[in-house]
């Protein structure tokens, strides 16, 4: 109790397709209930962490454990909202059908959700703001509402860690601004976020800690801490153009970063 | 009807329900080319299996048949991951090599055998009845009819006990393996169904018509809903609608029995396709157009909006100049104004056209909703 639990730990972590690194000897703490933003260029592997840290993608070396154990023993204790374009969004099925897939983990193989489900699922729907949409059909949602509907499946999960990959990708103000009201409260309740990130400027203001990736990992710590000019200039290679070096360089970060990544592309 | 015939429909309709099953998650999984591979790659597995047991009634065929599907998928796969070939491409590669493989040692090797190749491509329903299932000395029925009804009763049990799986291993991958269901089991669990199916179905509409009774159905059905379950059903109800008639226009034709299946469900996707309520071509035409005339009335509305009360109104609200300001062909503008009047948007004072409370409120709102 007298110092924070690690929810995760990354050590020596090594991602390669086909010989070609993604990311390179990463080295990530992450104590429990905060919330922490992964940034970094295009191709820096933000979401490759990620996905390695889930078991999704093969480690070539490096360890992961998630409170001290490997991830296939923690399964049901993380949240997964994945890229929004991730998936088909005409697939034939309604909002309330695919919050419920968040609870599937817990009920096993083979086994059938039932009323418990639903009503979790219409709880975690009414908390996004969602809870009109319930019978929509998915094709016929808005980016942001996309996005709430994967935060509901999430929130479903009742998992101590969530990752988030870009969840204010493509979203409206009141999108955004809903789902930062859940960040904070999830964070509240000690559960822990980490999140691929991708304007500079709102980090400060978002999150508590920060990881900066471009294949190696430049920094990660406390925003006030390792958020630094230099820093910056060491994941984006330069690219990033500082209006100000004067006191805490992240507010005057330029959105340039994304201006540069679609060089990158 | 002979029994003969009524059995024939039988067998066509089981056949066309066991493959559109299955069909509906390869169409939710863009895999509608997988299954013409594996449907004739079967034919390999059943002709190495043949040389092994040396005979054609032996269900380790159907074994084989299934583990070459299989082998079909991984190499596709394999061939895909690379990164040198994409996937349209490595079926393309894969499956006329294990076919003509097998279409080779057929005419090398089992020239005398039960396996010619015109029965492989396009199969002969109108035979099935005259292979009997004969238990303990009396005729039970045709065999197809029971080997298929075997094959749709184990989609049937496959698709109820892992629906959920299914569903959402189709839907989002990576979320159902970060749950803990292995999606790559689910996916060869699949595809060993299909290729069980496709031998199955191999016999009796052969390995060219399996991808339409497999696809046509599915992309059918998918047009008319937007559930999953009703998608499975209506697929289902399509497969055997198609059967039927297939079977009777084959029967009026004197034609082929499997090509007049295929031709049907071609039909009914086609109906389906101009039809459908929401996504048919026609329903897409008329929203087209409603929404043509919508806007055209609205843009009035904010024009008589825009000008209401100011001095220029008199000029500018009249019929006549609503061509030349708006840049609208008289008889365009004729109508809108027309169209306009009929829902009470506009009323029209001695040439003059003065808002409506509704039109006005239509003129604000969508001005609102355009900033």
């Amino acid at each position: 109790m007298e110092e924070k639990h690690a929810a995760i730990e990354v050590a020596d972590l090594t991602v390669a397709y086909q010989e070609k690194p993604v990311l390179w000897d990463v080295d990530m703490y992450v104590p429990e209930g905060i919330l922490m933003a992964i940034v970094g260029p295009n191709g820096a592997g933000k979401t490759t962490l990620i996905k390695a840290i889930m078991g999704l993608i093969q480690p070539a070396a490096g360890q992961i454990s998630i409170y001290g154990k490997p991830f296939r023993e923690q399964r049901g204790l993380v949240g997964y909202v994945p890229q929004r374009g991730s998936v088909d969004w005409d697939f034939p099925t309604n909002v309330l059908d695919v919050v419920m897939m968040g609870r599937y983990g817990r009920l096993g193989w083979i086994r059938r959700p039932g009323r418990e489900e639903e009503r979790l699922a219409l709880e975690a729907l009414e908390k996004v703001g969602m809870a009109r949409y319930s019978e929509r059909q998915i094709s016929q949602l808005s980016g942001g509402q996309q996005q709430r509907v994967f935060l509901a499946r999430a929130l479903v999960q009742e998992a101590q860690i969530y990752f988030m990959d870009e969840p204010f990708q493509g979203v409206d103000a009141t999108t955004e601004r809903a789902i930062i009201t859940l960040l904070k409260e999830l964070s509240a309740a000690n559960k822990t976020v980490v999140a691929v990130h991708h304007d500079l400027q709102t980090v400060p203001e978002y999150f508590d800690y920060v990881t900066l990736l471009n294949v190696r990992c430049i920094a990660s710590g406390p925003v006030e801490q390792v958020f630094s000019e230099e820093n910056l200039r060491a994941t984006y290679g330069g690219r990033v153009a500082f209006l100000t070096a004067a006191g805490n360089g992240a507010e005057q970060v330029e959105p340039a970063a994304t201006t540069a990544g679609h060089g990158a592309i | 009807m002979s029994l003969t015939q009524i059995e024939i429909q039988l067998i066509a309709t089981v056949v066309a329900v066991a493959c559109a099953l299955p069909g509906v998650f390869l169409v939710l999984r863009s895999m509608a080319m997988m299954s013409d591979a594996i449907s004739h790659t079967v034919l390999l597995g059943i002709v190495i299996g043949f040389f092994i047991v040396e005979d054609i009634n032996s269900p380790l065929l159907i074994a084989g048949a299934a583990v070459m599907g299989l082998i079909t998928v991984s190499l596709v796969e394999l061939l895909n991951r690379t990164r040198l070939v994409q996937e349209d491409a490595a079926i393309g590669l894969v499956f006329p090599a294990l076919f003509s493989l097998a279409v080779i040692l057929i005419s090398r090797f089992a020239g005398d055998v039960h396996l010619d190749s015109d029965a492989v491509l396009l199969g002969e329903l109108a035979f099935a009845p005259f292979d009997r299932l004969v238990i303990a000395g009396s005729d039970v029925g045709p065999v197809a009819l029971y080997t298929m009804t075997g094959v749709l009763l184990l989609n049937l049990t496959f698709i109820l006990i892992f629906y959920k799986e299914l569903k959402l291993a189709t839907f989002d991958a990576a979320l159902a393996a970060a749950l803990g269901f292995s999606p790559g089991l689910i996916h060869y669990g699949l595809m060993g169904l299909v290729s069980i199916t496709a031998v199955g179905a191999f016999d009796t509409v052969g390995s060219i018509l399996v991808v339409a009774l497999m696809i046509a159905p599915p992309v059918s059905a998918y047009l008319l809903t937007d559930r999953l379950t009703t998608m499975l059903g209506l697929s289902a109800v399509f497969a055997a609608i198609g059967a039927i008639t297939g079977y009777w226009v084959a029967h009026w034709l004197d034609a082929n029995i499997a090509g007049s299946m295929a031709m049907m469900l071609g039909l009914i996707f086609g109906v389906v396709f101009l039809f459908a309520p929401e996504r048919g071509m026609v329903a897409l035409a008329q929203r087209r157009a409603r929404q043509k005339w919508e806007f055209a009335q609205a843009a009035l509305t904010i024009h008589l909006l825009n000008h209401e009360g100011t001095p220029a109104a008199a000029q500018e609200n009249r019929v006549e100049h609503l061509s030349h300001h708006l840049r609208w062909q008289p008889p365009f503008a004729a109508e809108v104004v027309q169209r306009a009047q009929r829902h009470g948007l506009v009323e029209r004072h001695n040439g003059y056209l003065a808002l409506t409370d509704d039109g006005r409120q239509l003129a604000r709102e969508t001005l609102m909703l355009a900033t």
